[in-house]
């Protein structure tokens, strides 16, 4: 006992020494007896090292319960209650909150796998070619007109390399 | 294609005459998807769940593996046939309880099912009988790539796939083998395996998945994760974990027959008599006692041709398949006596066990 670590939640000693793999990760754990007995790790049935991890993750989060996502009107407090989103939107506005959660619940925190070409390629093109659309309006209403030929041109090009094939 | 031919005719899953599917006996593999800019269905309108089960039936019935498919709404299916789709591992147990505007469609040949607002827009699920982790990807993943073609998916690029639940979210794929290992829990290792498993990152569930129990020793063995690793990745993990099970299962069955073959033969010869001459069977004990005479069969005391018969009365012998051959109602508390009736007609062409051919049926 010569160099005595000190507990991770106070700058008491620590005493208790915890180990756990969690998704193939080492994660430990150095604790004194009073915050091991507050945390329940004396109890090793009742016990998750992940769980302690998230907690003590989530705590200085600044804005607990108050996120809400404009697209669909779901709160932080019926995720509590759900675990589940509300839209996809959800992910933008609960990047805070989730990003904490991830590192512990997956092998890594960012996708690896299969992606949506041909959707994606879609909207991109559909995105590009509605804003074009409306360049050419305003173009048109401000009697820019040589820019709005020059608009036209490059939306029959973009629907012209479009329509042959879909990108591979 | 109508609900009552589909109950008609023979599943992937009884229909496996062809298969020397020894231990593991089905392949899984589902893939969870959404559109975009639409809420979650736990979070949608009846009115905007309705409107994406259309547009998702609609893709849905133009692809090929679903030419001439099934396609019901949740309200529509009585309690008995979604039971009995449930029982086929054609839908979850949550679909069979969700609100108006949940949907299934079913291939011709029961090897395809996509859910429509279950827990996500889609979940579109693959199902081979055997250990066919390849086949059932490279499926799943043509139907996905076609439907991508007619709907926009909530994706990001960092996130992958976006689900309703954060555990689904990157290849929001969940593949799974159900797997017969009577040798490991006759042994006690099944606690080991199923340890040694989690600490791989995979999940052990019982015959019916989340909360059912393993009656039969069959298990649902399937990846945890989905973020940051490659479907490709996960697949070939899986199958290691899985062939690994296998090889334990095959060393435990090997070293029952050494060391104490008259015990393994005892339960064997009991499981016979009790489904040749019972009155009364639960469930679970018909699924154990199938669960005994298929070991049988892949020891080579009971012949070969005998599996695919056990493997239709794992599923047969359920109580919504019961009740569905019995056409008309009954008690529930008639089900055990009609379970053991069933199976006994079953059992009375059987041929006997022939405890002396063992030593050749050795793998």
């Amino acid at each position: 006992m010569s160099n005595p670590l000190k507990c991770d939640f106070c700058a008491k000693s620590a005493t208790v020494h915890l180990t756990q793999i969690v998704n193939n990760k080492v994660h430990k754990v150095d604790l004194c007896e009073e915050c091991a007995r507050a945390k329940g790790v004396t109890d090793p049935g009742g016990f998750s090292l992940a769980d302690l991890l998230l907690k003590a993750s989530l705590a200085p989060a600044p804005q607990i319960g108050s996120v809400r996502c404009e697209q669909c009107g779901f709160t932080q407090a019926d995720f509590k209650k759900l675990g589940r989103f509300g839209c996809p939107s959800c992910y933008e506005a609960f990047r805070g909150v989730l990003d904490p959660m991830l590192d512990g619940m997956h092998k890594g925190t960012v996708h690896v796998g299969k992606v949506p070409r041909t959707a994606l390629a879609r909207r991109s093109l559909h995105e590009r070619l509605s804003h074009l659309e409306s360049e050419l309006t305003d173009a048109i209403k401000s009697e820019r007109y040589e820019e709005a030929a020059r608009f036209r041109d490059e939306i029959n090009q973009v629907r012209q390399d479009a329509s042959p094939r879909p990108s591979a | 294609m109508t609900i009552e031919s589909l109950i008609a005719t023979p599943c992937e899953l009884t229909d496996v005459g062809a298969s020397k599917a020894a231990i593991v006996l089905m392949t899984r593999i589902r893939l969870a998807r959404n559109l975009a800019g639409r809420p979650f269905p736990g979070w949608a309108t009846t009115a905007q769940r309705a409107e994406v089960l259309d547009q998702c039936r609609e893709a849905l019935t133009a692809t090929s593996p679903m030419k001439r498919s099934l396609a019901a709404s949740v309200g529509d299916l009585s309690a008995l046939e979604k039971q009995i789709l449930v029982e086929r591992h054609l839908i979850s147990r949550e679909l069979m309880g969700s609100a108006q505007g949940s949907g299934v469609v079913i291939s011709r040949d029961q090897a395809v099912s996509v859910m429509v607002n279950e827990e996500d827009h889609l979940r579109i699920q693959v199902l081979r009988a055997g250990f066919h982790l390849r086949k059932a990807w490279k499926a799943i993943d043509e139907l996905d790539t076609a439907l991508e073609g007619k709907l926009d998916f909530a994706f990001s690029p960092t996130l992958g796939y976006l689900t309703a639940c954060p555990t689904n979210l990157g290849t929001a794929m969940r593949a799974s083998a159900m797997m017969h290992l009577p040798a490991l829990v006759i042994a006690g290792q099944m606690d080991k395996v199923v340890r040694a498993v989690n600490q791989l990152g995979m999940v052990v569930r019982g015959l019916f998945g989340e909360g059912s129990d393993a009656s039969g020793s069959i298990f649902q063995i399937s990846n945890q994760t989905t973020l940051g690793e490659s479907e490709e990745d996960i697949l070939k993990r899986l199958g290691s974990v899985l062939q690994s099970i296998v090889e334990h299962e095959l060393n435990a069955r090997g070293k029952l027959l050494e060391t104490d073959p008259g015990k393994l033969f005892d339960k064997i010869g009991r499981a016979y008599g009790i489904l040749r001459n019972s009155h009364l069977l639960s469930s679970g004990e018909a699924m154990n006692l199938l669960s005994l005479i298929r070991l049988g069969v892949d020891i080579g005391v009971l012949p070969d041709a005998q599996r695919p018969v056990i493997d239709r009365l794992f599923i047969e012998a359920q109580p919504g398949h019961l009740q569905h051959a019995q056409k008309g109602e009954f008690d529930p508390g008639q089900r055990d006596l009609l379970r053991a009736v069933r199976l006994r007609s079953e059992f009375a062409n059987f041929a006997a066990p022939d405890f002396t051919a063992s030593q050749n049926g050795r793998n």
